[in-house]
């Protein structure tokens, strides 16, 4: 068994949706090693029509989970993580505009999406002043504690 | 239903265990971890691995939500949940049950039966299965009443207790009045349930228990008894099977009443029935059951050669129990230590830190269940357990010079442990003959402390 320039083009979609990093892959003496570039995950194209949390608009959690900033590698730029495990949401409802896109103008208080866990909607903040350049989460995937959601270069 | 995907919820030494299983069974693991746990051994045993959380177990852990939505979201088939955290929490079995994820343990409801101590008592003696004198007391009169008719001294225990949580000690019936309003007071704090009940003190006792498996079907085997009478402060510290020094005919009254408790339930996984053997009367008396995969299984494993995470898994898998009483056959004798990151020379407080270099012992009949390597951390969050170090020889002094062995092979460096308690329990006569009562380790503790006795330093 031989593998395809379509079967690779299939196997890296698939890793590509997957929340995996890497993927090694050794067969009939063929060894294939893929993994997730540094360079943007994600071109800003538009989104997938299903983009958004199910059910109603978001419910804020009772306890709300605090934004973790980290400082990114770029000087000027901060990097959102994810301070809850859970599904992640770009828009309140499907079939409505995401929260942020890039190049949108983000606040401390600004919703940049949803976090599901067993159907409680929390709401997730940028906790920075700047503008979104990065997007790093796909809508509708599990996102771990810590996970960077989003890049923002800081408003000076 | 084959399970293809499990989700281990838990960290430590038991998440290496189960993870040790599901590479035998080519069940694929992912690892619930916290923040301060992703690069664990665990994490790097396991295919792949989810940050829950911050290091809190509040925050992580103990999450119910997080850790179902976790299973879901990576499409696990079944969570494991070890011992400690969540694995006796109704709640987590319940979600599970609702959102169809296997809970690899007892129904809900089979964990509510035993969470409530009082409810437990009364099923044990439903089953027919020994308890010691006593009953609820919902107020002083009828402690008093009671108290009166059993004799002093007492214990008064919490329904919402176990394993050692919420109990008070009444040495004498006039105490009753003040020990009751402390002890409802300080179990409804702690466990949110100001239920009392009162209980004969006995004095002289032996930490027995019975390893169960039970198929949900009316299936259930015991695997044999062990010995955990070796406990600090209710911290089992070293377990051994068989319970030395022990009639034949009590250890098969033992198992027995072990495996009626768990026929009456029509128990699902495994658990383990606990026992307090009375030595003044020769009795002996349920004290409760732990529905869980439990710290000490080593020992039971050793001499049957069962690997009892693979049966929770089988029976999880809704299969019919694997094993028949007369497959089961064990083989020598087995101990295992518990090496905790506490200093006794400070009255075994924890010591956190990192490990900058460890040897485990290794050798014929010695088995090492450890997440703990060169570089590892114990974080100040969790138990301070870092390894059991298990022995199997062909009879209980050919296990003890092993053990004594293993135990001086043992280096640990960066963190204090107990391993020089261990050493100088293994070398203490008392242990050597058997047999010893729960109150032993502080009377060694006691012992040791007098200048003029000098055996300690052997």
């Amino acid at each position: 068994m031989t593998l395809t320039a379509k079967d690779v083009a299939e196997i890296m979609r698939l890793l590509e949706e997957s929340s995996f990093d890497s993927l090694s892959l050794e067969m009939d003496g063929v060894k294939l090693k893929f993994q997730r570039g540094s360079a943007p995950a994600m071109p800003p194209a538009p989104d997938p029509p299903a983009l958004a949390a199910p059910g109603a608009a978001a419910v804020a959690s009772p306890a709300k989970p605090k934004t973790q900033i980290k400082p990114a590698t770029e000087p000027g730029l901060a990097e959102v993580a994810c301070p809850l495990l859970g599904i992640f949401y770009r828009a309140p409802k499907p079939g409505e505009q995401p929260f942020v896109e890039v190049g949108s103008k983000v606040g401390e208080d600004t919703v940049i999406g949803i976090v599901e866990v067993m159907k409680l909607m929390n709401s997730v903040r940028a906790g920075v002043k700047g503008e979104v350049v990065e997007i790093l989460c796909n809508n509708g995937a599990l996102v771990e504690y810590g996970q960077i959601l989003l890049r923002v270069r800081l408003e000076a | 239903m084959a399970i293809r995907r499990i989700l281990i919820a838990n960290r430590g030494e038991i998440a290496a265990r189960v993870i040790r299983t599901c590479k035998t069974l080519g069940i694929e693991t992912v690892l619930a971890a916290s923040e301060v746990d992703l690069h664990s051994l665990p994490a790097r045993l396991a295919d792949r691995t989810l940050c829950i959380g911050p290091a809190r177990p509040a925050e992580s852990y103990l999450r119910v939500d997080t850790i179902v939505q976790a299973a879901l979201g990576v499409e696990a088939d079944a969570i494991h949940p070890g011992y400690g955290f969540l694995s006796e929490r109704a709640a987590l079995a319940r979600l599970c049950e609702e959102e169809g994820v296997t809970f690899i343990g007892p129904t809900s409801a089979q964990i509510d039966a035993v969470g409530d101590k009082l409810h437990a008592r009364d099923e044990a003696a439903a089953a027919g299965v020994p308890i010691a004198p006593g009953g609820p007391v919902g107020t002083v009169g009828e402690a008093m009443v009671l108290g009166r008719e059993i004799g002093a001294p007492l214990l008064l225990k919490a329904v919402g207790g176990g394993g050692g949580r919420g109990m008070k000690f009444v040495e004498r019936v006039e105490d009753l009045p003040d020990a009751f309003a402390l002890a409802a007071a300080e179990a409804g704090a702690a466990f949110g349930d100001a239920r009392v009940y009162l209980e004969r003190f006995v004095r002289h006792g032996r930490h027995v228990e019975v390893q169960i498996l039970g198929d949900g079907k009316g299936g259930v085997v015991h695997l044999g008894e062990r010995d955990c009478s070796v406990q600090r402060r209710y911290q089992k510290l070293i377990e051994e099977t068989p319970a030395p020094v022990l009639s034949d005919e009590l250890r098969s009254r033992i198992h027995a009443a072990g495996v009626r408790f768990a026929e009456r339930l029509s128990y699902r996984g495994a658990g383990t029935v606990e026992f307090l053997v009375d030595l003044e009367r020769d009795a002996f008396y349920f004290l409760e059951m732990n529905a869980r995969i439990q710290v000490e299984h080593p020992v039971t494993e050793a001499v049957t050669g069962v690997d009892l995470v693979a049966e929770q898994i089988s029976i999880a898998e809704e299969r019919r129990l694997r094993l028949a009483a007369k497959d089961i056959r064990r083989e020598g004798s087995a101990i295992e230590c518990r090496i905790n990151a506490e200093d006794p020379a400070r009255d075994f407080h924890p010591s956190p830190g990192t490990v900058h270099a460890v040897v485990w012992p290794a050798g014929e009949g010695i088995r090492v269940d450890t997440h703990i390597v060169s570089g590892a951390h114990v974080p100040p969050f969790y138990d301070s357990l870092m390894a059991k170090i298990i022995v199997h020889g062909a009879d209980r002094s050919s296990a003890l010079e092993r053990l004594r062995l293993a135990i001086s092979q043992t280096h640990v460096e960066g963190v204090a442990t107990n391993l020089s308690f261990h050493a100088e329990v293994l070398a203490d006569p008392e242990f050597e003959r058997g047999g010893v009562d729960t109150s032993y380790v502080p009377r060694f503790l006691q012992r040791r402390r007098l200048p003029q006795e000098s055996y300690a330093d052997g």
